[in-house]
C-alpha cells in the first residue's frame, strides 16, 4: 500500500494552518475559503511548482487576499511552499503575510488584501492571453461578496461580460457579509451582464467542481460559493 | 503631441507583437484603424479608470507592454490605487499616456485639470516621467518606453516649444551662463521657450528637462558647481515644488537657494477661459516667470 507523501491531504489543511497562529482578526473570512482553494488546486487547476513560469499555465488569482492561511496551507500542501516557511508567518523576512504579496508568495499570481484589485487583474490577464493566441490557459478569481461592494468589481464585471472572457472565471465566495447585501442574488449581477451564473454549496467539494468546470463557451463564469453568514 | 501619440503607437502595433494598449472612451477614435487591424490588442473598455489600470497589470503579467491612455486626471488621479498595487506593488510595468497636462482644457474647469499628476507619481518607487515639450519629441520618449519593461508615465499636452530639443535622461544646456552667473533655471518640458523669453537679460545658465524621473541630480550638481552661485530656480508645468526635494538632493553638498515655479498650491484657481489665462493666473506667463527669476536672483527690476 502506498501513501501519500506527509502533508499533502485536505484532511492536512489544519495541521498545516497551525503551523500558522495569530490572524484572528480574519478567521472567518480564511475559514470560507477553505474548500474553494482545495478544489481548484486539488482537482481543477493545470498549475505546478515545476511548471510555476509556464506561460500556458492555469491562473488563480486571490483577489479576497485577507484571512490567507488556507491559501498559504494549500500552496505548501501543492509543494508550492515548504512547510517550515509557514512557521514564520508574518514575521518581518517572511513571505507570507497577513495579506500575500505575489513577488514573496511563490505561487501567488497576484499580491492582494485592499479589496477590489484582483478581478481586473484577471480580466487583463485574460485579455493577454487571448492576444497571444493562449487558448488553453484559464483564468480562476476568487472574491468575497463584501469585496464585491467595490465600484472597480462592476466596471470589471461589465467588461468581462461584453468582452466575452470565456477563459475567465470569477468565483464569489458568498458568507452574506456584505453590508447592504445583494437583492436577487449574486449571480444575476453576473447574469445580467452576460456571464454563465451559478451557484454551489461552498463546503460541497463535488458540487464546487461541478461548477467550477462547467462548460461556458463565449462567456465568463461565475460561481457563487455560498457558506455560512459571517457573524 | 496626441496625434504624434497615436500614430507612433498604431505603427509599434503592426511590428511589436507584445505591445496591447487599453482605452477608456478618450482617444477611441485615434485608435480605430489599429483596432481593426488588431482587435485583440487594442480593446476599448469604455468609461471604466479603475479598469484601465487593472487591465494593464493583467496584460503585464502575461508578458505584454501595455499603453493606457486617456485625460490625466481620469489617468491618474481616480485610478491611483490601482496605480500603486496593479503595477507596482504586482512588479508589473505599463507606459501611462495621459492628454491634457494641467489646464490645457481650461474651459473644462477643475473636473478636467490634473497638475498634480507628477507629484501624485513622485509618491511611488521607480517611475520614469516624460514631459515632451514638443510633438517630435514624443516619438523617441514612447519608442524607449515601449522597449523596456518598467512604469512609464509620459505627459502630453497641446502647447509646447517652437523647436524639439534632443531628448534623453539627462538635462540639456540650452544657454550656458558665464562663471560669474546668478545661477541656473531648469525649464522643464513645454515651459522652454517662456523661460528663455522670460531670462534673456540675466546671466543665468537654462537647462532643459523632458525627462523628470529619474532627474538628472548629477547634471544639475555640474551646472551648478560651474555657475557664479549654486542658486536653482525649477519651472515646471505642473504643481509648483514637485521636483524640489530632487533639486534638494542633486545639491545636497553644497550651499545653495532654490525656487520652484509651477501650477498654485495653495489655492484651487477657478476659472476657464484660456490655457493663457491660467498661465497668467498662476505666475507662468513669460512676464510672470520674468518677475519671480529677477526677484529670485536678487536683480533689481
Amino acid at each position: 500500500m502506498t501513501t501519500a507523501p506527509a502533508l499533502t491531504r485536505y484532511a492536512d489543511l489544519p495541521a498545516l494552518i497551525g503551523l500558522m497562529t495569530g490572524d484572528e482578526k480574519h478567521q472567518i473570512a480564511a475559514d470560507s475559503t477553505r474548500e474553494v482553494l482545495w478544489v481548484l488546486y486539488d482537482r481543477v487547476l493545470n498549475v505546478s511548482p515545476q511548471a510555476a513560469d509556464d506561460p500556458d499555465r492555469d491562473r488563480f488569482l486571490l483577489s479576497k487576499g485577507h484571512g490567507p492561511a488556507p491559501y498559504y496551507a494549500v500552496l505548501a500542501a501543492k509543494g508550492f511552499l515548504d512547510l517550515a516557511t509557514l512557521r514564520s508567518w508574518a514575521a518581518f523576512d517572511s513571505p507570507l503575510g497577513h495579506h500575500p504579496d505575489a513577488t514573496l508568495v511563490p505561487g501567488a499570481e497576484i499580491g492582494s488584501g485592499s479589496l477590489g484589485h484582483g478581478l481586473g487583474l484577471g480580466v487583463g490577464t485574460a485579455l493577454g492571453l487571448r492576444a497571444q493566441g493562449r487558448t488553453g490557459p484559464r483564468v480562476f478569481v476568487l472574491l468575497g461578496d463584501g469585496e464585491l461592494d467595490e465600484g472597480s468589481n462592476h466596471e470589471a464585471i461589465a467588461a468581462a461580460g461584453r468582452l466575452g472572457l470565456d477563459n475567465l472565471t470569477a468565483v464569489v465566495v458568498d458568507n452574506a457579509s456584505a453590508t447592504h447585501g445583494w437583492p436577487g442574488g449574486i449571480d444575476t449581477r453576473f447574469s445580467g451582464e452576460g456571464w454563465a451564473a451559478l451557484s454551489a454549496p461552498g463546503r460541497d467539494q463535488s458540487a464546487l467542481h461541478d461548477a467550477l468546470t462547467t462548460p461556458h463557451r463565449g462567456r465568463p463564469l461565475a460561481v457563487i460559493a455560498r457558506v455560512r453568514p459571517k457573524g | 503631441m496626441r496625434d504624434t501619440f497615436a500614430e507612433v503607437v498604431g505603427a509599434a502595433l503592426d511590428t511589436d507583437p507584445r505591445l496591447a494598449v487599453v482605452l477608456a472612451d478618450i482617444s477611441a477614435d485615434r485608435f480605430a484603424a489599429a483596432a481593426r487591424r488588431h482587435p485583440d490588442r487594442v480593446v476599448n473598455l469604455g468609461i471604466r479608470e479603475q479598469l484601465m489600470i487593472g487591465v494593464a497589470g493583467g496584460l503585464a503579467l502575461t508578458g505584454m507592454r501595455p499603453v493606457a491612455h486617456t485625460f490625466a486626471p481620469f489617468l491618474v488621479e481616480r485610478p491611483f490605487e490601482q496605480v500603486k498595487l496593479d503595477l507596482g506593488h504586482q512588479g508589473a510595468g505599463a507606459v501611462l499616456v495621459s492628454h491634457g497636462a494641467s489646464y490645457d482644457g481650461s474651459h473644462y474647469g477643475r473636473t478636467h485639470m490634473a497638475p498634480g499628476d507628477v507629484a501624485l507619481l513622485d509618491s511611488l518607487p521607480g517611475w520614469t516621467v516624460h514631459v515632451p515639450g514638443h510633438a517630435d519629441e514624443v516619438g523617441p520618449m514612447l519608442r524607449s518606453a515601449l522597449r523596456g519593461e518598467g512604469n512609464v508615465y509620459v505627459r502630453l499636452g497641446e502647447r509646447g516649444n517652437a523647436a524639439a530639443r534632443p531628448v534623453g535622461p539627462e538635462l540639456t544646456t540650452v544657454r550656458a551662463g558665464s562663471a560669474r552667473s546668478s545661477g541656473v533655471v531648469v525649464a522643464v518640458g513645454p515651459m522652454l521657450d517662456r523661460v528663455l523669453a522670460a531670462t534673456g537679460d540675466l546671466d543665468v545658465t537654462v537647462a532643459y528637462a523632458a525627462t523628470v524621473r529619474p532627474f538628472d541630480r548629477a547634471g544639475l550638481n555640474r551646472l551648478a558647481a560651474r555657475a557664479g552661485q549654486a542658486d536653482v530656480l525649477v519651472v515646471e508645468p505642473y504643481l509648483a515644488g514637485t521636483s524640489a526635494h530632487e533639486v534638494a538632493a542633486a545639491l545636497e553638498d553644497r550651499r545653495h537657494r532654490q525656487r520652484s515655479l509651477g501650477v498654485i498650491r495653495d489655492t484651487e484657481v477657478r476659472g476657464y477661459g484660456t490655457p493663457a489665462d491660467h498661465d497668467r493666473a498662476h505666475g507662468l506667463d513669460v512676464e510672470g516667470i520674468a518677475k519671480q527669476a529677477r526677484d529670485f536672483f536678487l536683480l533689481s527690476t
